[in-house]
């Protein structure tokens, strides 16, 4: 009432919850200012004209067919990635073991293609490397959630030491199976006879794994949000005191989520080696095991919404390659850049959740009133 | 002027959150030297006013004065420095700590334990608290914890006191101590304020009650010129009749028969020992003792979760045969055909998912049913939207989070669903802590239903005067031992308070 006093300048207070347009404009408008922000950093920094490092980075992933295709090919394997550590995420288990999981999947595919042939025609190398693949990965989840099952080990810890035995162990076999002798790597694998290469669908390399990640995405929604399964995931992960109460097996539900969580990620190693590269390297994963968390995260482990954050995350990955070669920038300046477009989005879930309240009232502001 | 100057004025006091009014324009006088009784149902918004003087939330309008002068409270820090100190229902201690350093923490200074220690001491005497600053908080009862609580807020020289539901916690005798000392104080000229749902105790400690009702001000008075019905009516906006039903059991059978049983928590110590007695159904075996006497893990042992060292709990059929649960869990109990439900204490915590909807949260008993991969969603939002109709749950649908609801309506939905399974034997935990007036007689009489029913009610209760009006016996628990089980028509409050702190009470109990 008698506002003389001293009141603090703002204050903040939770809100209740907004409908869908104004969450939505709300994340718009961090975008925009995001954008905004790039372009000043851009032109002060650099004094390249922003709109034209707009162009670069939209054309490091829209410039030609080709580039697009790279695009939709990083997306899917991101987003594979991102689909088999979401479930382990609903349950509120922090698998951060994706990278070392799809890599010893794709060690297990390349094992395949470099043991069998021979001793087995094509398409059966091809059925060995897919369920070596998916059982590797599997195998490096479940030995951390079986500790956290019975010991209640900390998962996080345990799946983040598991991608540096991962690493290791790829390092030794491509030492194991180098060719050319002496250099180290294991270079393409059966380059003549192509055996244990994934078919091409027509004359479109990536489109097998796009469709494959397409399905599994479509599947891993459903399974988590309509199936028993994805039922007790989110009961075991939102209380697992509930969990016992209405007699779910927390234990086993741990161990069944994270094999899945491990077989997704050794599928994502199976096609990295078997579809886009036939070959092996300990960098083939290339981090996607910790951007999916983000991915993960920034969709709110929404299989669906997931699309579209590994989609602007990989969108952003390769405008910073782009800009860093068009104008001679380091390839820095790009991450700057994404790290800003992430701090404005992420801010903008502030905004979502919390209003903040300035001295005059009546006058509310949030970025969302607008 | 003989008129006295508040210690604290609020004028206007509103706050909103998201769309929800829960302090509306709000006009409250606090003296000193006065005990105020802050009197509404759940969510009519006592603690969210409550929190604004105490600086954990900042009001949305309004002005706070303190002694006469206009002040703004934006921390709990603000709050204390102003003389205004709250103890909350969650006791906010470090257990490896002991009383004195517990007090002592975050303040500024020079540490001196010795000093600090002399100070508590003081503190004790003046008041009549008994506390030893140097025993450790995990040694201390709830009680004990509570008085630390307390000493804490006045040795940082608060002289404004609020108190949120002290008493839930504590034993008749417990709470008579804590009233004497909450008398001294305010005789010390001290203001105080208590949130307390318990009628007799307002009676009781109040000298002037203020009553909110969806988060308006209602109006104050005088305790003495005012009874519990005229304030449960000014709570409640309408008559309410405020004694519990207790029909006579029909036809009770033995349903749960437990012998010598013996329960150790994960740490190693005897939770429950020897434990005897039967529960028969149409009937309601109600459960008393202090709180943390065994009685959260002689239901849990019941319902399957609790491993049970040696003794066993049987579950008798209509036909008389028995069936042991010891060694079962909830799965497999369910899967024998026994019908078992559980109204456990923690409601968001063990009985409800707080982040799922309310047809999520139905779904939680009945998710299994069928051999389909996929979930049958429509079953439970039908009982969702059955339980908010029958049971007038206040919600904006079934799609709505429970954790969004309030205290008494979250409890709906539980007990709600734990009934929809028609079950032959009940347990409940403290089904109407934190529960105002009106949602506490819904509960009884949905539990009072269920004995109709012919189902086996087991009621662990806190509220001694609810239990001896409402149980047809009395288990009573004391330190994980039988102390006595009465019947509990013509039980006497003090012999049964006697026999929570004491095996046998005064012995000749039977």
């Amino acid at each position: 009432m008698n506002s003389k006093t001293r009141t603090p300048l703002f204050h903040v207070s939770k809100r209740g919850l907004m409908p869908w347009y104004k969450t939505w404009a709300i994340r718009g408008l961090g975008l925009l200012l995001a954008v905004i922000a790039c372009g000043l950093i851009t032109t002060l920094v650099t004094g390249q004209n922003p709109l034209q490092v707009y162009a670069a980075i939209f054309n490091g992933s829209f410039g030609s067919p080709r580039k697009i295709w790279v695009l939709l090919q990083n997306i899917a394997m991101l987003l594979c990635v991102s689909l088999a550590v979401t479930p382990a995420f609903r349950m509120r288990c922090w698998n951060l073991g994706g990278e070392g999981q799809a890599l010893i999947g794709g060690l297990a595919a390349a094992a395949c293609m470099i043991l069998l042939p021979g001793r087995l025609p094509n398409w059966a190398v091809i059925a060995c490397m897919c369920v070596a693949s998916l059982a590797a990965g599997a195998l490096w989840a479940a030995i951390p959630a079986i500790f956290k099952a019975k010991w209640n080990t900390n998962e996080t810890l345990f799946t983040l030491m598991m991608n540096y035995v991962a690493t290791q162990l790829v390092a030794f076999y491509c030492v194991v199976w180098e060719s050319p002798k002496g250099s180290g790597t294991i270079g393409v694998i059966n380059s003549k006879t192509e055996i244990g290469w994934f078919p091409q669908i027509g004359s479109y390399k990536y489109l097998l794994n796009i469709l494959i990640v397409a399905a599994v995405c479509i599947l891993m929604y459903v399974y988590l949000n309509y199936s028993k399964h994805g039922y007790e995931i989110a009961v075991v992960g939102e209380s697992e005191r509930t969990a016992r109460y209405v007699g779910i097996k927390v234990e086993r539900v741990i161990v069944r989520t994270m094999l899945l969580s491990g077989a997704l990620c050794g599928l994502a190693g199976l096609l990295l080696v078997g579809s886009t590269n036939h070959t092996l390297t300990t960098t083939i994963v290339d981090g996607r095991g910790f951007t999916a968390v983000m991915v993960s995260w920034l969709a709110k482990f929404n299989p669906i919404w997931m699309i579209l954050t590994s989609f602007l995350l990989v969108f952003l990955g390769r405008g910073a390659g782009e800009i860093a070669t068009k104008f001679g920038l380091n390839r820095s300046f790009g991450d700057i850049l994404t790290g800003v477009i992430l701090f404005f989005i992420i801010g903008s879930e502030f905004f979502i959740n919390y209003q903040i309240h300035f001295r005059k009232s009546g006058e509310r502001e949030g970025k969302g009133s607008v | 002027m003989e008129e006295k100057i508040p210690a604290v004025t609020m004028r206007d006091i509103t706050k909103s959150f998201g769309s929800v009014i829960a302090n509306d324009r709000i006009w409250l006088n606090i003296y000193r030297g006065e005990v105020l009784a802050l009197l509404g149902e759940n969510g009519s918004g006592k603690t969210t006013l409550m929190n604004m003087l105490s600086g954990i939330y900042f009001p949305d309008e309004g002005q706070i004065s303190i002694d006469g002068r206009d002040v703004v409270i934006r921390s709990p820090r603000d709050a204390l420095d102003l003389g205004i100190g709250m103890i909350h229902q969650h006791f906010k201690l470090v257990d490896v700590l002991t009383a004195a350093e517990n007090i002592v923490l975050g303040l500024e200074g020079k540490l001196d334990l010795k000093a600090a220690a002399e100070k508590i001491r003081g503190i004790c005497e003046t008041y009549g608290f008994e506390v030893d600053p140097n025993q450790k908080i995990y040694d201390m009862s709830v009680s004990q914890k509570q008085t630390v609580e307390i000493v804490k807020v006045l040795y940082r020289g608060a002289d404004i006191l609020i108190l949120d539901e002290p008493t839930a916690v504590l034993t008749p005798q417990e709470t008579d101590r804590l009233f004497t000392v909450l008398r001294n104080m305010r005789d010390d000229g001290k203001a105080i304020v208590i949130i307390t749902h318990k009628m007799h105790e307002v009676e009781a400690i109040s000298d002037r009650v203020a009553i909110l009702r969806h988060g308006q001000f209602m109006g104050d008075m005088p305790t003495k010129d005012t009874n519990a019905q005229e304030m449960t009516n000014m709570m409640v906006g309408h008559q309410v009749a405020l004694n519990i039903d207790r029909p006579e059991p029909v036809d009770p059978k033995l349903r749960i028969r437990v012998k010598g049983l013996t329960v150790r928590s994960v740490d190693g110590i005897l939770k429950l020992d020897d434990v005897s007695f039967t529960a028969n159904s149409g009937e309601i075996l109600g459960v008393a003792g202090i709180s943390g006497c065994g009685q959260k893990e002689l239901l849990e042992a019941i319902a399957g979760l609790q491993p049970v060292e040696k003794g066993s709990i049987e579950y008798l059929k209509d036909d008389g045969t028995a069936e042991q649960l010891v060694g079962r869990d909830p799965l497999s109990i369910q899967q024998m055909g026994v019908a078992l439900s559980f109204v456990p204490e923690d409601r968001l915590g063990m009985g409800l998912v707080a982040n799922m909807d309310l047809s999520d949260n139905m779904m939680l008993r009945s998710f299994r049913r069928g051999h389909s991969l996929f979930t049958d969603r429509k079953t439970p939002r039908q009982l969702a939207l059955d339980v908010v109709e029958e049971l007038r749950v206040v919600t904006p649908g079934v799609s709505t989070p429970v954790r969004r609801l309030s205290g008494g309506n979250v409890q709906k939905v539980l007990v709600g669903r734990e009934i929809a399974s028609a079950p032959t034997v009940l347990l409940t935990a403290y089904a109407v802590r934190g529960l105002d007036i009106n949602s506490s007689h819904t509960i009884y009489d949905l539990i009072n239903r269920q004995k109709k029913a012919g189902v086996a009610v087991i009621y662990v209760g806190e509220d001694l005067d609810v239990l001896l009006e409402l149980a047809d016996r009395i288990l009573v628990l004391c330190g994980g031992k039988v102390s006595g089980i009465i019947p509990g028509r013509g039980a006497q409050k003090r012999d049964v308070g006697m026999m929570m702190t004491k095996l046998g009470g005064n012995a000749h109990e039977q």
